[in-house]
């Protein structure tokens, strides 16, 4: 946003209030308020907890909405010290632009997905308090892991994250579950541990875990520099599914439960993505980051052609989704090579930018709402085979297209989020004379139009004469299509957020 | 060679072991172990770089030390966690396993 344009919105009156606030503070509190839900869910009974976590919820997206248009009015970061201690000793929270975005989009999608969990009281797909615990744990550890500047801090965040994401995978306690559970975790540990010692290892070198103090102090040409950092990105590559390290992936999101499913893959395996973009564009020494972008944009490439085709291969519904997620996520590093790491960005370069963390929040609003769309539907037939879900669209409509609209975005076709994401990718690649990444863009479209038309081809079939279905209310589906058609929404916003998601950029 | 400098090796070769234990073994169990074995190098190696004094210019930097006992709890909580998903896996596959059997005498 253009200094003109931010005085001129500091002159109005509607936001003066909210400009009076402390901004802050705030960074803080949204950490803090899922954490005030846990005991009421422990004293208090399953009904009067789950209302708890959705205030809660409900809250924290306020919390995040005026964090983010507080960074949007003032176009600066919004920037707490903890106890009032400055870095290198104390440790900073920080909301540039795209970590307000991703705040809003987390606070958001988390609000469907517990509206959507609350629908299933009456049933046996009912929630324990233990989801709700869960939940919240981890709409705590993902505003930290967006916010905090520490190495250390973003450490104990991405542990935060996975010790309550681990059990969302075995909720239901069933043997293949807590199997897919247990390999998500060793895959989660070894990642959390790698990057600890690579954050070690910066220590060691600049005397200090704040990224920003860091990224200043990292000298290029020290060998130590590149093997702290492709320690910490080899243990967040496990973490977040980067090819070829996703096979924990598919059946530990495909094995939980639905609400469980969408909070896991649309919103947890974001925070060591972001985190994995924050080490090459905020912290690396600039060559060093040249150099290794291209190497992540070909694991990026790996994952949306090979996950893209196994999920193409797939006759589970869950399990496609799934398969979907890791090779969705590869779009993620193909703007890498496209974006320098610091610096004012040229124009190619800031579609690159906005194209990348567009995809980020469009892939969370789509996957949520496909997980939700898939989990009704297997209610309503009683399975999940491709093959055999003809009737699906009579049995339960809404998630149908719920289940087609989120597609729609991932396959990349307008209007929608992903649509608008992919152009600016390919956009950028092809203005920046890198035609490969055009390509695998355009190629990965394809195969995902492949896997969500079979599906939903199978889904318009006749049923069979022998079938029975279980009527699903319309509440329970109706969760699935706001949140899938507000990833095509986000087709629609101005190109003006472009200005915003580069506030604050190193 | 001084006393530091052995630390940071032992630190390194506990690394090591505990990477290969992690990758090499099949057993849960061992690689539960072989998690705190790696935990246990790392932590052995911030303590080398508090004894550099990297951070302040100390002769000894004390936030290190106030990390690795966050570390240690990490770790704790991470072991106990997956030894509590080892223990659950065996009783469900037991469990499994008589259902199974019983399906078959009743057949």
């Amino acid at each position: 946003m253009t200094q003109d344009h931010a005085s001129f919105l500091a002159d109005g009156s509607g936001h003066l209030l909210l400009a009076g606030l402390p901004p802050g503070p705030l960074l803080a509190l949204v950490i803090i308020l899922p954490l005030a839900g846990l005991v009421p869910l422990l004293l208090a009974g399953p009904r009067v907890g789950e209302w708890a976590a959705m205030t809660l919820a409900g809250l924290g997206l306020a919390v995040a909405t005026i964090i983010a248009l507080q960074v949007w009015w003032s176009g600066t970061p919004a920037i707490y010290h903890l106890g009032g201690w400055r870095p290198p000793l104390g440790i900073a929270l920080r909301a540039d632009g795209v970590s307000s975005v991703l705040l809003v989009m987390s606070a958001a999608v988390f609000c469907g997905i517990g509206l959507f969990a609350t629908t299933g009281r009456d049933r046996k797909t009912s929630f324990p308090p233990t989801y709700w615990m869960l939940s919240l744990c981890v709409a705590s550890g993902l505003n930290l892991a967006f916010l905090a500047q520490d190495l250390f801090t973003l450490y104990v965040a991405l542990e935060l994250l996975t010790f309550a994401a681990v059990p969302l995978v075995c909720l239901e306690g069933k043997a293949a579950q807590l199997e897919a559970a247990l390999t998500y975790l060793l895959f989660a540990l070894l990642g959390s541990l790698l990057y600890l010692l690579g954050a070690v290892l910066i220590y060691a070198e600049t005397g200090t875990l704040d990224i920003g103090l860091a990224g200043q102090r990292l000298a290029a040409d020290s060998a130590m520099t590149g093997i702290a950092l492709a320690l910490m990105s080899a243990g967040l590559a496990a973490k977040a599914a980067l090819f070829p390290l996703y096979l924990w992936l598919p059946p530990a999101h495909a094995g939980a439960p639905p609400a469980a499913s969408a909070l896991l893959s649309s919103l947890v395996i974001k925070a060591p993505i972001f985190l994995l973009l924050r080490i090459w564009l905020g912290l690396a020494p600039a060559d060093l980051a040249e150099r290794a972008a291209p190497v992540l944009a070909i694991l990026g490439t790996g994952a949306i052609l090979f996950c893209g085709l196994r999920a193409l291969g797939q006759t589970r519904l869950k399990l496609l989704i799934a398969y979907s997620t890791a090779a969705q996520l590869g779009y993620v590093f193909l703007m890498l090579p496209l974006v320098k790491s610091s610096g004012p960005l040229t124009i190619p370069e800031a579609l690159a930018w906005t194209g990348g963390f567009l995809h980020i929040v469009s892939h969370a609003f789509a996957k949520a709402a496909m997980f939700m769309a898939a989990g009704v539907i297997a209610e309503a037939l009683g399975h999940d085979r491709i093959r055999a879900l003809g009737g699906a669209a009579q049995a339960a409509p809404l998630s149908v297209a719920a289940f087609a609209i989120g597609g729609l975005s991932l396959m990349g076709l307008p209007p929608s989020g992903g649509f608008v994401a992919k152009v600016m990718l390919l956009t950028a690649a092809i203005q920046q004379g890198v035609p490969w990444i055009a390509v695998v863009v355009l190629a990965g479209g394809l195969l995902a139009g492949g896997y969500v038309l079979r599906v939903v081809v199978c889904a318009l079939q006749r049923p069979e004469a022998s079938a029975t279905f279980v009527q699903i209310s319309l509440r329970r589906q109706a969760m699935a299509l706001v949140l899938a058609v507000a990833a095509i929404v986000l087709g629609f916003i101005p190109l003006e957020p472009m200005g915003f998601l580069l506030v604050g950029r190193p | 060679m001084t006393g530091s400098i052995i630390l940071a090796l032992a630190g390194a070769g506990l690394v090591g072991l505990g990477l290969y234990g992690v990758i090499m073994r099949e057993n849960a169990l061992h690689r539960i172990l072989a998690f705190n074995v790696l935990g246990g190098g790392i932590f052995i190696v911030f303590g080398f770089a508090a004894r550099r004094g990297a951070g302040a210019g100390f002769a000894a930097d004390p936030v290190p030390q106030a990390l690795v006992i966050t570390g240690i709890v990490v770790a704790f909580s991470a072991t106990a966690l997956a030894t509590a998903i080892v223990v659950r896996l065996a009783a469900a596959r037991d469990e499994e396993h008589a259902d199974a059997r019983s399906a078959k005498d009743e057949g």
